[in-house]
């Protein structure tokens, strides 16, 4: 998380002064550092798609074979004609621009494996993905900062050796795993979870209901939250322990506050802030966690699709995904990085001593 | 910070009164409530108890045979018992064998990823931290790169774009996981160069590649050698993952990957010994490198170490 959070501390540093909306020198200031943050993250973007296209261009799988087929009885000469028509021999740049300037014009190419084009494939798989990282993304912040805290103030005590030995363990074993023995566990001893899937089998589409799409989603959405929130607990955990060692924690017990006042007038403000700061820059391992648990239980999302497209040679797809999925990290740490610098009051301090 | 530093580990510490007067681990009548090892030789032990076991599965698979794990199609799927300890699998191989091998197959594209991952991540955090300027920011704008693909896409890009195999994976992971290195190491290295002995040592004239040797170098290598081991269950989990995904090791290599992938296919018919095991081997030598690794990072901070 302090990767995500120390990339744009300058510029981080000007984006405060925009948080008071006092229109004049340091409002533009602030303006301008946002600014910054957003076209830092930009040439980033780029460099990012880059580094993708090249990865992508370069291996040894041939698009043209992948796109015809291997046994196919096209001639050498059409073949060229192909080639020529998709400029598949001009220069590195020239490709790449082609292909950022149909992504312009929303054109991501068509998809070798599911036979459309790839924007199409994206929306739909996203969906199925983005429910199931939505809810696992809120369920292990909530749950892990709860967790977190209730260990934390009872440091050294069951719950906290428990909860601490539990997020060690869990984040040791690899997620595939822990999918793996969920699944074993209550869908196939217990049989009270569906085997994998979105759906039932065998239902039509417009039949499916929503509790039906709930009943699938249980089981993914349980092995993404138990594997992100680990470390949310350890962090929230240790933010605890500083912050009950401090001075106003030892003034305001002076003072007689209880328990409860303690955390609602002093623990919470000091620590949500990192903590959702840390969730939004934990998007990438969630993306990882999230195409993992997808392939044990078979979920239709954006992580089958990726190993898919992959194992097929499906190029255009792999770019899109690459792309979209460089997206979702990217606006994950920008909100990181921009509620860091807005809405932290420390920081807000430090600038106008500067 | 350095000076903190410095005259904590000079405070005279309670505990290791234990270890100098303590006749080798031996508890101390005339002190009661001593503990029979002190915190430093606990942590030793507990480092070298996990070595030992890490090196075990290590040897036991690289000299194990692969008629240990032949196909023998009278045990096929036997559960866990005496001839198989963790089960047969959907051909009568013994899982045992088959995990042993795979998480030595492992640690070797472990121990090597990790080797030229921290080799970039020193060269390239000491030197720019080092340089300065622009080289440091291009520097820097490589590690943001890295990380602004989410980490298992990077990987399929880079095993797609190799064509697969262990030459992918090996590349793969090898490639993708000094970013972190090099951030820590430079960040390391630019506090050395503003800390009041390395300034005071310029001032005497010692030369840049003096201060360097004799000043940021020792203070460089616990870091290194920390970040070494705790890459260590990153590349390890990474090649598992990678390979589950069908990226990795080739299906007919026992890999810890291609196992699990294949158990979920037999996991319905709840044959559960498949995927418990081996993975809870992964997950054991996993957290001994943790272990290790957090160890050796407090024995080699002087104000953690003899605590």
């Amino acid at each position: 998380m302090s990767g995500a959070v120390n990339i744009t501390g300058a510029a981080g540093a000007d984006g405060i002064a925009g948080a008071d909306g006092i229109a004049g020198a340091e409002g533009i200031a602030g303006i301008a550092g946002i600014a910054g943050v957003v076209a830092r993250m930009l040439l980033l973007l780029f460099l990012v798609s880059v580094l993708t296209f090249v990865l992508i261009v370069n291996a040894p799988i041939d698009p043209l074979i992948s796109y015809i087929g291997a046994e196919s009885t096209l001639s050498p000469a059409a073949r060229e004609d192909i080639a020529r028509h998709w400029g598949l021999s001009d220069p590195l740049p020239e490709r790449y621009l082609r292909w950022v300037g149909n992504i312009a014009q929303g054109d991501f190419g068509m998809s070798i494996t599911y036979k459309r084009p790839v924007i199409q494939v994206i929306r739909e798989r996203f969906t199925y993905s983005l429910a199931l990282m939505a809810l696992a993304w809120a369920f292990s912040g909530l749950l892990g900062y709860a967790a977190g805290i209730w260990a934390g103030l009872r440091k050294g005590g069951l719950f906290d050796r428990a909860i601490k030995l539990f997020c060690l363990v869990l984040q040791s074993a690899p997620t595939f795993w822990l999918g793996l023995l969920i699944l074993s566990v209550f869908s196939v001893w217990l049989g009270w979870f569906p085997i994998g899937m979105a759906a039932p089998a065998g239902k039509l589409a417009a039949e499916v209901t929503l509790s039906d799409r709930i009943h699938h989603l249980i089981l993914p959405v349980c092995t993404l939250t138990v594997v992100s929130a680990g470390k949310m607990v350890l962090f929230t955990r240790q933010k605890l322990i500083e912050i009950m060692d401090s001075d106003y924690i030892l003034f305001a017990r002076a003072r007689g506050e209880s328990e409860g006042q303690l955390v609602f007038r002093h623990i919470l403000r000091n620590t949500a802030l990192p903590a959702v700061t840390l969730q939004f820059s934990s998007f990438s391992e969630l993306f990882g966690g999230m195409a993992l648990a997808e392939t044990v239980f078979s979920y239709p999302g954006i992580g089958t699709a990726t190993a898919a497209a992959a194992l097929n040679g499906d190029a255009p797809l792999l770019l899109g995904i690459a792309g979209i999925s460089a997206l979702f990290v990217f606006s994950g740490n920008l909100t990181a990085n921009i509620l860091y610098s807005v809405v932290d009051p420390r920081l807000r301090e430090e600038k106008s001593y500067v | 910070m350095f000076s903190r530093k410095l005259s904590q580990n000079h405070r005279q510490n309670p505990s290791r009164l234990g270890y100098s007067a303590g006749a080798a681990g031996f508890r101390r009548p005339d002190l009661p409530g001593h503990p029979l090892l002190n915190a430093r030789q606990r942590v030793v032990l507990y480092t070298a108890i996990a070595g030992v076991y890490l090196l075990g599965i290590f040897l036991w698979g690289l000299l194990l045979r692969p008629e240990a794990y032949a196909v023998h199609y009278a045990h096929k799927f036997m559960p866990p018992g005496v001839t198989h300890l963790f089960g047969a699998d959907f051909m009568g191989r013994d899982m045992l064998c088959r995990c042993v091998k795979g998480l030595a197959n492992s640690l070797v594209i472990g121990l090597t990823a990790a080797l030229i991952s921290s080799g970039i991540g020193v060269i390239l955090g000491v030197s720019a931290a080092l340089t300065g300027g622009l080289y440091d920011k291009l520097v820097l704008l490589g590690v943001d790169c890295c990380m602004g693909l989410p980490h298992l896409v990077l990987l399929i890009l880079i095993s797609f774009m190799l064509g697969r195999g262990a030459r992918g994976v090996m590349l793969g992971i090898a490639l993708t996981h000094w970013p972190e290195l090099t951030r820590l190491i430079r960040a390391e290295v630019l506090q050395l160069r503003e800390a009041l002995f390395t300034r005071a040592a310029a001032k005497m004239g010692k030369t840049g590649f003096q201060i360097a040797r004799e000043h940021i170098l020792p203070h460089i290598f616990p870091v290194y050698i920390v970040g070494l081991v705790l890459l260590f269950p990153h590349a390890i989990m990474h090649e598992a993952a990678i390979t589950f995904l069908g990226f990795g090791l080739p299906a007919e290599t026992p890999a810890i990957g291609v196992i699990l992938s294949e158990a979920m296919g037999h996991l319905a018919t709840g044959k559960w010994w498949l995927a418990l095991f081996p993975g809870l081997m992964l997950a054991a030598a996993v957290i001994l490198f943790d272990v290790i690794g957090e160890n050796l990072k407090s024995l080699l901070n002087p104000i953690s170490g003899n605590e």
